[in-house]
């Protein structure tokens, strides 16, 4: 299974990226935008999607300031 | 005594930390693939960039054969020391409450800033008095302290001087057990008057004097 698991700041957690684009788009002409936050995308091939939850609460994430989601991807 | 400071690849505040160390006792360098911490009375994590600091700050290091031990050591009461990026690596490998964020302003800081002593009764700053401000470099990007939950806070950066964001100017924090400390600020940036202080040589001399005390009881 090709999987995409998508990290996220955890809500509350002051995260100026976000703010940075949220900023960004109106100065463009992009009007009513709000809550832009910026994460990462792991994407991976993995034989035991399973062992999924445990990569990311092993490594792949911080639980303490990520959200994280597990997505299957057509490959 | 006898400090020993972990060199990971892609340590590079590893050899100022051991020449400050060797100001006040000896010190030898403990390198990432290896378990023997060879009789240490300390363990230094040093600043830099762990294993290329992929993926988030300290996330992998926290994995080395060498953290294994240290992590046992801890737990034994041994004392471990963790520098800007030791400090993330002690965070990750749950040594530490808390974790560190990019700093509020995306940007890499590098600046001598003036930190209060919060607490002048742990192992790491006995050497030191209550709210006495130590002049101490920091150079990091990602050093805004979060915790969700209280903390034991050490050092504090002084009004207006908070040069990441981090949650009421928290600079460093010890442990439960008061034997683990982890800290943004370069202590080992300032033990000689070459650096423009010498308050960092605070920190290696109480850990001395703890450790002192220590091997007379």
């Amino acid at each position: 299974m090709r999987a995409r698991v998508l990290v996220r700041p955890k809500a509350g957690i002051l995260d100026p990226q976000g703010q940075a684009v949220e900023r960004a788009l109106p100065a463009l002409g992009f009007e009513g935008v709000e809550n832009v936050h910026i994460g990462r995308l792991i994407e991976l091939d993995v034989e035991d999607p399973e062992q999924l939850p445990a990569m990311c609460e092993r490594l792949l994430v911080n639980p303490l300031i990520e959200d994280y989601e597990i997505v299957e991807a057509l490959r | 005594m006898k400090f020993g400071v972990v060199r990971f690849p892609g340590s590079c505040d590893d050899v100022d930390a051991l020449l400050a160390a060797q100001r006040v006792g000896e010190a030898v360098i403990l390198w990432h693939q290896d378990r023997d911490l060879q009789g240490v009375d300390a363990v230094i994590i040093p600043g830099g960039f762990s294993y290329g600091d992929y993926l988030r700050v300290g996330a992998i290091a926290r994995f080395a054969p060498v953290m294994e031990s240290v992590i046992e050591f801890a737990h034994e009461g041994g004392l471990v020391l963790g520098i800007c990026n030791g400090f993330q690596v002690l965070c990750e490998a749950g040594l530490l409450p808390g974790a560190l964020l990019p700093n509020t302003t995306l940007r890499f800081v590098f600046r001598q800033v003036n930190l209060a002593v919060a607490d002048p009764d742990t192992a790491f700053t006995r050497a030191s008095g209550r709210g006495q401000i130590l002049s101490i470099p920091v150079k990091h990007t990602t050093g805004r302290y979060y915790s969700p939950s209280p903390v034991h806070v050490v050092l504090r950066y002084a009004p207006g001087e908070n040069p990441n964001g981090s949650q009421e100017d928290i600079a460093g924090v010890v442990n439960e057990d008061g034997n683990v400390f982890g800290l943004m600020p370069h202590p080992e940036h300032a033990v000689d008057p070459l650096m423009g202080s010498t308050d960092g040589l605070t920190i290696f001399e109480s850990i001395r004097a703890h450790v002192g005390d220590r091997t007379l009881v």
